[in-house]
């Protein structure tokens, strides 16, 4: 039987958590436990008292801590549940439960410490705006040039992780927009990365915090930081 | 003794009187109090010997004296707001990690207390 724990960080996310529950506990995987975890990063909306509601199994941070902070407390909670793999996956009802099955079977078939569930290798369901699209094709220039493994998708947050890769997240994660970085971070630690195609869905509610001004801070933020983690951990 | 010697002398006195009662307070910790301090001594010590600071201008080639005073200022608060920001940055992971603490032991807690209720019932 294989150990699979899901964390979905949720800011704001009373709208769409409930339904994503519900299509998580509908899940029938072979040979699988799943257990989720919905990290309440500081809600300011009804997401606490949702969760409380309806008994779903949650931790809840007093302050907001962001995507990075809220994830690294999910890997915790996976590290000391002793799960065989963590999903990452949003709670917005961009990732569906239903392609997680695609992720679970890359991950034990093709010895990868990390997959990251892409949009961009069938480009198939959402495919985000063209600006967007932009931006993530530069981050992966980027991103390819400190880990020299071509990524289509870096900024997914759709991923698996094996317990090697828990076992490096629940230490040092990074705090703001981790995705880019977290990669180039795991790949200097010797974990296999790859990819996968998946399915994702515009999201269910609430907005995403990278438009306007905010993204050419993202772009920047990102690159130094992917930059500044290469010479942190390069050996 | 001119105005501006009375008011210099007078200012600083004054600025070394507030950190005093800052770290009195406690608002404000010993450790940038001393900081503080150091700076306050150095303005009054200007304030007073004036003469002085010629004296150092001179020796360090500086023509114009005040210039020299300006640039040690704008060093020293980049120096210190460069040292905040390391403080906000370690404050920032501290705070991080007490606040995953919290929410895991909360969700412990609560697990306890629904165990216990069980077991009452």
């Amino acid at each position: 039987m294989v150990r699979i724990g899901i964390i979905i960080p949720a800011y704001n996310e009373s709208e769409s958590i409930i339904q994503l529950v519900d299509r998580i506990n509908q899940l029938k995987l072979n040979e699988c436990e799943i257990n989720y975890v919905v990290i309440n990063d500081a809600s300011t909306d009804q997401t606490l008292e949702t969760l409380q509601k309806n008994k779903i199994n949650h931790l809840n941070l007093s302050i907001n801590l962001g995507i990075g902070g809220a994830v690294q407390t999910g890997f915790q909670w996976a590290f000391k549940n002793q799960f065989d793999y963590a999903v990452q996956m949003d709670g917005d009802g961009q990732h569906p439960p239903e392609e997680l099955i695609k992720l679970i079977d890359a991950i034990i078939l093709n010895g990868s410490d990390l997959i990251i569930g892409s949009r961009f290798i069938d480009k198939q369901g959402f495919q985000s705006s063209f600006f967007r699209r932009l931006g993530i094709r530069c981050i992966s220039i980027i991103l390819q040039l400190f880990i020299h493994q071509k990524i289509s998708d870096p900024t997914s947050g759709y991923r698996i992780f094996n317990k090697k890769a828990i076992n490096l997240s629940f230490k040092v994660y990074p705090d703001e927009y981790p995705e880019p970085e977290s990669l180039v971070y795991f790949k200097l630690n010797g974990l296999k990365i790859s990819e996968i195609p998946v399915m994702m869905n515009e999201r269910v509610s609430g907005k995403s915090s990278i438009s306007g001004l905010n993204s050419i801070y993202y772009m920047f933020k990102v690159s130094i930081a992917m930059f500044f983690t290469y010479f942190r951990y390069r050996k | 003794m001119t105005t501006i010697d009375i008011l210099s002398i007078g200012g600083s006195f004054g600025f070394l009187i507030l950190v005093a009662s800052f770290i009195k307070k406690g608002k404000l910790r010993e450790e940038y109090g001393i900081v503080w301090i150091i700076v306050n001594l150095t303005l009054i010590y200007f304030a007073l010997f004036r003469g002085q600071l010629d004296v150092i201008a001179h020796y360090f080639g500086v023509f114009y004296s005040p210039a020299l005073l300006f640039i040690v200022a704008i060093a020293g608060i980049f120096i210190f707001l460069l040292h905040l920001s390391v403080v906000v940055s370690k404050q920032h992971q501290q705070i991080k990690k007490m606040a995953q603490q919290i929410a895991h032991l909360e969700s412990e807690l609560n697990a306890q207390i629904t165990t216990e209720l069980k077991a009452e019932k």
